[in-house]
Order: C-alpha cells, then sequence, then structure tokens
C-alpha cells in the first residue's frame, strides 16, 4: 500500500481541531458568559435578585418556555420550524380542562376534588400529550407528505388550532380546578416547584436523547444532510414527522402546567409564545439551518430571556423599554454566534 | 508585451495559526503559456490560488502581474487587473441564466436599466467562442456540469481576462468533455492567454501543459518543461518518493449475487437532470469489481442509484440473491446488504459540519447499542479506531469536523462507513475523484481487498485507466442503455470508448471505419 503520510500531515489537521475546538468552546459558552454577565449585573443593581425566591420565580416564569424550548429544539435541527406550539398548548389545556369540567350548559363552576375517584389531573394530563402529540404528528405528516415547508404547515395549524380552541370552550375560560390539578402549576416538589422540575426533567430526558441515542444521531443526521442521511438508509420523512410529534407532546404538556398555574384554561393562552420559545432555542446556538446546536444551549437560552424579563422587571424598568432591549439583546446574541463562525471562516 | 512573464510570484509565504501553509513559494508563467500547478492534497496550491484570487493576502513575498508589483486588491479589483479563477466548486447561480450568470454583477446598462439586447448578444458570442450550444436565457440549473463550467470559462472571457486560473476543471467531466475543454484552453493559448492549470490527472498535464511547477508540503518542490520530463518523475516530485501502483491483477467473479433485469425509467425524475434509463439488464457476482464505464450523462450514476432504491424506476426487475426485491428506499437496499458510496462526495456523501464520529457509524448505529436504547460509546470508539487504523485515516481524533479533512481521507470515512455495514455488494460512484495520487492507490488496494473476501464490488469511473486497472469486468452504458461488456484483461480505452460513444446499432458497422483516426 502506498505509503502518503508526511509530518505535516499531522501538524496541520491537529491544528485544525485546535482552532475549532476553542471557536466552539466561544461559540458554546458564549452565551453561557453573557447569562453569567447579566446576572452579575442585575445582583448590583439589586442584591434582591440573588434570592432563591426570586431565582425560583426565574425558574417557574420560564418553565413553560422552557418545555417547549426541549421540543423546538429537535424541529429546529432539522432546519425545520413550529409556529403552532402556542397555539397547541391553548388548544391541549382548553380540552384537558373541558373534559374535567364539561364545556358550555353542562359546565360545573366549583371544583370537584371527588371527581374522576380525585384523579382528574390525571385525565386532563392525558389528553393534553395525547391531543398535543397528534396535532403535531398531523402537522409533520401533511408537511413531509405533501413537501409543504414546516413554516407554512404550521402557520396555518396555528390559525386552525386556535380556532378550534374558542369553539370548544365557547369564548370564555374554564376556571377553578381542585387541588391536585393546581399542584402542578403552584405545589413543590422537594422545595423546587413543580413546573421548574417538569422543566429540568424534559430537558434532561431530550438532552440525553439528542446525544446518547440512534435517535438524537438521526435528527443530526436528517438535519445536517437530509439527502445524505437518506442515502445512509433513514427514513427522513419518519424523522421529520416524530419531530413535529414530540413538539406537539410537550406543547400539550405546557399547556397543561401553564391551566394549573392559572387554574385556568384560556382559549388566547400561549398567545405568541412561538417567538419566545424559538428566540430561547436559537439564542442557545442551535443553527435555523439544522444539523447544529442542543438541549444545553437552549436551556441557557431559557433562562437568558428569563433573567432579562425578572431583571428588568426589578429593576423598574418602562415595560415598552423593556421590550425594546429584549429584542435588541436578541439579535445581539446571534450576531455574536454569527461573528464567531464567520471568524473562523476568514482563518 | 516586452516582458515575456505575465505573472512572477516571488519567495510567498503563508501562515495560519501554528501552521505553514506556504514557505516560500515561486511561480513564474509566461504569456500565452498553461502552466500546470501540481501537487497532493494539502500540498499548498489552494492557499496559493485564494493569494492570487485576492481572497487572501501573503504574508511575505511578492507578486508581479503585468508588469505591476500586486497589493492589497479585492478579488473583483484583481479581475479587472486580468486575473480570474474558474474554482472546482462553480460559482454560477443556478436559477439566473447562462447570460446573467455571464455578466453578473457587470451587466450592460442602459442608463439605469439592463440592457438586454447588448447582454444576449454578447452572451451568444462569447458562447460561440467555447462551443456552448445552449440558449442564452436557459436556466444554469439545466445545463450540465461541462456546460456550467463553461458558462464560469465565458464570463472569465467577458472579464478580458489574461491570466485564467483553472482549479481541477476536469475533475467533474467525462472524457470527451475533457477534450473539448483541452480545444477550448488551446484556443485560448492561442488568442494570448496565461493558464495556470490545476489537476490531478497526470496525462493532462503531458496533453496540453507547456511548463509545470510542483508544490509539495507547502514549499516549492521545482519547475520543469513537460516535453522534458515524464510522468514518473512528476510523481516523483509530487510525493517526493515513488509511488507503486499495484498491476491489475484480475478475477472472475464467481456466483451471481444480484440481477437486474431490464430497469426502465422515461419519465424524467422531479428536481433533477436524471439520464432515463431503457431496459438495463446486468449481472453482479461476488468477489468481482464490476466496473461501469460511460461518459457524464450515460446513465450509469442513475442505474446504480436504480439499484440502491435511491431512485424509483418504471419497470424492471432487481433479484438479490436469487429471489425478486422490490428496492422502493436505500433503507431496503441497506438491509438487504447494500451500501453505497455516492457520486458527490459534499452534497450526497457527507456531513459536512458534524463529527467523524457521526458520519462513520450513522448507518450501523443499530449494531453499537448497550441496552434497548443507547449508543455504547466504547464499541463505537472501537470501531472508528478500528478503521482509522485499517485505512489509514489521518485525523487527529473522532470528534473532528469532516469538513476540514482532506479529500482523499473523507473518502475513506464513507469507505468505513459503508465496510461497517459488512455489505455483500458495495457500490462506489467516482472512488477517487478529487483525491490525490496517494489515497487513491489506497482506495483501490481497499477495494481489490474487499472483491478478494467476497465482497462484489461495483465501481463507476469516468477515468477509463481507473476502470481497466482496477475492474474485473466492464460493462458500458450510454444514453440508458448499455452497449457492451468485456473482461478487463482484454480492455483497452480506444475499444471502451467506442462502445461508449457509438450507439448500439452502430457499433458492429462503424468500428473498422473508425480505427484510423482514433
Amino acid at each position: 500500500m502506498a505509503q502518503t503520510t508526511t509530518p505535516t500531515d499531522k501538524v496541520v489537521e491537529s491544528e485544525k481541531k485546535q482552532t475549532f475546538e476553542w471557536i466552539a468552546f466561544l461559540q458554546k459558552f458564549g452565551v453561557f458568559l453573557f447569562l453569567i454577565l447579566l446576572i452579575i449585573f442585575f445582583a448590583t443593581q439589586n442584591p434582591r435578585f440573588l434570592s432563591i425566591r426570586n431565582l425560583f420565580n426565574i425558574l417557574t416564569d420560564v418553565s413553560i418556555y422552557g418545555i417547549m424550548g426541549v421540543g423546538m429544539t429537535l424541529v429546529i435541527l432539522t432546519a425545520g420550524v413550529d409556529l403552532s406550539v402556542g397555539a397547541i398548548l391553548a388548544l391541549c389545556a382548553m380540552c384537558g380542562a373541558a373534559a374535567i369540567k364539561g364545556t358550555g350548559a353542562t359546565r360545573s363552576e366549583t371544583p370537584d376534588p371527588h371527581k374522576f375517584g380525585g384523579f382528574s389531573w390525571l385525565i386532563a394530563l392525558l389528553i393534553c400529550v395525547a391531543l398535543g402529540t397528534l396535532a403535531g404528528f398531523i402537522q409533520g405528516k401533511v408537511s413531509t407528505k405533501f413537501r409543504i415547508p414546516p413554516f407554512i404547515v404550521t402557520l396555518g395549524g396555528m390559525t386552525v388550532w386556535r380556532g378550534a380552541t374558542l369553539l370548544i370552550g365557547a369564548g370564555s375560560p374554564i376556571s377553578g380546578f381542585d387541588d391536585g390539578y393546581n399542584w402542578w402549576g403552584s405545589g413543590s416538589l422537594l422545595g423546587v416547584p413543580v413546573p421548574v422540575v417538569v422543566f429540568l426533567f424534559a430537558a434532561v430526558v431530550g438532552y440525553i436523547a439528542l446525544r446518547y441515542t440512534p435517535y438524537g444521531r438521526h435528527v443530526y443526521a436528517a438535519g445536517g444532510n437530509p439527502e445524505a442521511a437518506r442515502l445512509n438508509g433513514l427514513r427522513v420523512d419518519r424523522i421529520l414527522t416524530s419531530v413535529y410529534a414530540i413538539m406537539g407532546l410537550l406543547a400539550g404538556l405546557a399547556g397543561f402546567i401553564q391551566s394549573a398555574r392559572l387554574s385556568s384554561a384560556e382559549a388566547t393562552a400561549g398567545l405568541g409564545f412561538e417567538l419566545t420559545v424559538i428566540a430561547s432555542v436559537v439564542i442557545g446556538g442551535t443553527s435555523l439551518m439544522g444539523g447544529i446546536g442542543g438541549i444545553a444551549g437552549t436551556v441557557v437560552g431559557t433562562l437568558l430571556i428569563g433573567v432579562l424579563l425578572n431583571g428588568l422587571v426589578i429593576m423598574n424598568v418602562n415595560p415598552y423599554y423593556q421590550q425594546i432591549i429584549i429584542g435588541g439583546i436578541i439579535v445581539l446574541a446571534v450576531g455574536f454566534d454569527t461573528y464567531a463562525k464567520s471568524h473562523r471562516g476568514r482563518q | 508585451m516586452s516582458d515575456p512573464l505575465l505573472l512572477k510570484v516571488s519567495n510567498v509565504g503563508k501562515r495560519f495559526p501554528g501552521v505553514v501553509a506556504l514557505d516560500n513559494v515561486s511561480l513564474s508563467v509566461t504569456r500565452g503559456e498553461v502552466h500546470a500547478l501540481l501537487g497532493e492534497n494539502g500540498a499548498g496550491k489552494s492557499t496559493l490560488l485564494k493569494i492570487l484570487a485576492g481572497a487572501q493576502y501573503q504574508d511575505s513575498g511578492t507578486i508581479e502581474f503585468d508588469g505591476k508589483p500586486l497589493g492589497h486588491e479585492l478579488p473583483h479589483e484583481r479581475q479587472q487587473l486580468g486575473i480570474v479563477t474558474v474554482y472546482q466548486e462553480f460559482t454560477v447561480i443556478p436559477n439566473l441564466s447562462v447570460a446573467e450568470n455571464i455578466f453578473i454583477g457587470r451587466e450592460p446598462r442602459r442608463g439605469t436599466f439592463l440592457s438586454w439586447p447588448t447582454m444576449l448578444r454578447e452572451a451568444k458570442k462569447v458562447a460561440e467562442k467555447l462551443d456552448l450550444r445552449v440558449e442564452p436565457l436557459t436556466p444554469v440549473y439545466a445545463l450540465s456540469v461541462a456546460e456550467q463550467q463553461m458558462v464560469e470559462i465565458a464570463r472569465a472571457l467577458t472579464m478580458n481576462a489574461k491570466l485564467i486560473i483553472l482549479d481541477e476543471p476536469t475533475a467533474a467531466l467525462s472524457d470527451r468533455e475533457v477534450q473539448k475543454l483541452h480545444q477550448i484552453v488551446r484556443d485560448l493559448k492561442a488568442q494570448g492567454i496565461s493558464i495556470i492549470y490545476v489537476t490531478h490527472r497526470l496525462g493532462e498535464v503531458k496533453q496540453i501543459c507547456d511548463r509545470f511547477t510542483v508544490l509539495r508540503d507547502g514549499k516549492y518542490a521545482g519547475e520543469a518543461e513537460v516535453a522534458n520530463t515524464n510522468i514518473d518523475q512528476i510523481v516523483r516530485m509530487m510525493v517526493g518518493r515513488n509511488v507503486e501502483f499495484m498491476p491489475g491483477e484480475h478475477h472472475e467473479g464467481a456466483e451471481v449475487i444480484a440481477r437486474l433485469d431490464g430497469i426502465t425509467r422515461l419519465k424524467r425524475l422531479p428536481g433533477s437532470q436524471a439520464v432515463p434509463l431503457r431496459g438495463m439488464s446486468l449481472e453482479i457476482r461476488k468477489g468481482e469489481i464490476l466496473g461501469l464505464a460511460g461518459l457524464v450523462g450515460a446513465g450509469r450514476t442513475e442505474l446504480v442509484r436504480a439499484l440502491f432504491g435511491a431512485d424509483l424506476f418504471e419497470r424492471g426487475k432487481i433479484y438479490f440473491e436469487g429471489h425478486e426485491v422490490t428496492m422502493n428506499s436505500p433503507n431496503e437496499a441497506i438491509k438487504l446488504g447494500m451500501a453505497l458510496v455516492p457520486e458527490d462526495r459534499k452534497q450526497q456523501g457527507l456531513f459536512l459540519r458534524h463529527s467523524i464520529r457521526l458520519n462513520m457509524t450513522l448507518p450501523s448505529l443499530a449494531k453499537l447499542l448497550v441496552g434497548r436504547f443507547f449508543i455504547d460509546r466504547r464499541k463505537e470508539n472501537a470501531l472508528i479506531d478500528n478503521f482509522r487504523k485499517a485505512l489509514r485515516i489521518r485525523m487527529a481524533h473522532q470528534e473532528i469536523v469532516v469538513g476540514t479533512l482532506s479529500g482523499g481521507n473523507q473518502q475513506k470515512v464513507i469507505l468505513a462507513r459503508c465496510m461497517a455495514l459488512k455489505p455483500k455488494v458495495l457500490i462506489v460512484d467516482e472512488p477517487t475523484r478529487g483525491i490525490d495520487i496517494g489515497a487513491k492507490a489506497e482506495v483501490h488496494q481497499l477495494l481489490r481487498e474487499l472483491a478478494r473476501n467476497g465482497t462484489a464490488v461495483v465501481v463507476v469511473s469516468s477515468e477509463l485507466p481507473e476502470v481497466i486497472s482496477l475492474c474485473d469486468r466492464i460493462i458500458t452504458v450510454k444514453e440508458g442503455r448499455i452497449t457492451g461488456e468485456m473482461p478487463a484483461l482484454e480492455a483497452t480505452e480506444e475499444k471502451l470508448m467506442k462502445l461508449m460513444v457509438l450507439a448500439p446499432g452502430e457499433q458492429h458497422v462503424h468500428v473498422e471505419a473508425t480505427r484510423s483516426p482514433t
């Protein structure tokens, strides 16, 4: 066999590796560093910011976004997007609530803790999760089967699910749940608020699935180069469909938690959430082109948004300014990410 | 025209953090010469080309062009000076027309508006010069690779280029298209335009180049007149040692493992330029290397893609190990025991932004599990390490992004991925396109070893010498039909070429007649 190793070959490739990892470090931890700086800044402005109570507040506030962010990470990794998550959240919560409390004339006004043997929350939870999965699955199937871009399918879905929610709720919210139901929103487990526990659980499961299972690899591959993935025997359409189904499942779960927090399912719940969720995923370094990114980044991106929202409120910043600042920071964070990448290219 | 030297690169150096890409490199090109720039991948050719194009600047040394020293001009300023590069990866914009592509950024105007009549007229003129027979309004995506390349060259011509740099122009062309390109290079030369010609095919250097400069490991390794040098000497300069090509040892295949019977597809595939298949039948045998020879666009790639389930076909049957099988997706093909190294490494083969790990083990993850759900990292690492050693893949570790490897190492990663599946039939489309001589020999060796161990290897290649030396049996393809078959021992380039260019009905009549001119 011909011998082609030369000393420089090794130098060149190991050097490439070092440069790359340095940039990768910045890309990976740049947003994280930004988050730390932000926390330090807010802590110096108001010592109350760092209290355990406030930190849990931040986490609880972002848990709904965070749960959906896990699913959105998968979706964006496949170079797709899901605009319907806010609407699916509302639809699921409304259907779950309607199932245990009835709709229209049959609606019971006061919660009955003994209905369904005290397990009304479980009925609602199962309905939320099943319905969300189904809605996501339909969108994924329509998109892959008829080759309609997910942006369009979920844009349509957003309106369809929202309309269905209004129909089922007949225009008014369903409020007042029993304590078992409300525990999922305002209770705590070992001192940690339940929504936070659910968020962290979803994040850990998502992280492990993406990093350590064939399914996770398949998601990266299908997003990185769909044609190559197909030629490697991956059933790309199935992978894409599954990603939207998982997204739907998590949106349903988020809907359940949200309704438990507010003790109310409303047709306007989750309005505009899709943008916050997409922002947190992208801030976390997941590429809109697909293939690159992960859950850890999304968690950091979600926390960043939470810290910003909370910190600005604590500093008594005018809410109008808050929106402007948050928008600016989002563009800044993504701009930084792009800068790091283009810098590598220029080397 | 007083100074015969057009380009003089003197002692140019370029460093990247920790790596010396170019060290004291010199290159001189005279007016109206075709100058070959040679070297293995990683020798520094690309860096030198980028510096000439103005995409990067040297750290030391000087470049003189047309009697004036070059400074830090931007790429488009260099083009205005007359240095135009035609890159291996084309820069045409697929959905714009031929005319728009030729004049992009320099559109002829009348006042504020585009002057379409001028643009079309000029485009037509330059197309005629290049023997490019397409309407100027045709969108570029509808052109073949060779025609797209002509569009790039046309663009260079309309810029009044004095020096055209062709970066591996023939890597994706069939032999006939290569001949045409060579003619155009000769024409350009006759017009006094200088050409820097980067290629891995040394035969071409003999055919069309006047002089050559060799780079090795970022250093100048020598230059000479082509006429006074033979190919062995050039190879020795490139690799700094003698490379032995394995003489073609040819085997006969044993039992038939797969049989294609009348594979036909006349309808166009959506969004692709796939050639129709008109009833193609052939047998693939265990332990042989079967070569499919043909011009680009003959249907070779389409045939193997149909066999692999990558494209569907309308009529015809595929038998695998004696049973008729339906082949609706690559997934099914892989389950049956096939593997494919696709034609286009970057578009179809690799996940360029991902690690060697992901690239190498993707289809075989199911065999690397611990429990039901999780990937066993230890098994996975062991597999990668085995192939790294067996295929001599030069990589620091498995997390390296595949896009940063050299072409040869990338190809080996894909081969490793296929071999990890332990395929019964391995289809390799263009096994050595764009990879350097050393890696080429290694890939050939590897394919022979696989065949010796009983794998049926199907090779599609546009390089006839490769087909003849590598394969045991050769089938020629033209316009979606099989036109001939012969053992490699009996094959010559001439015999194959005739089968590749003549229609099936014609060959018996015309073989005698065409012998003398070829």
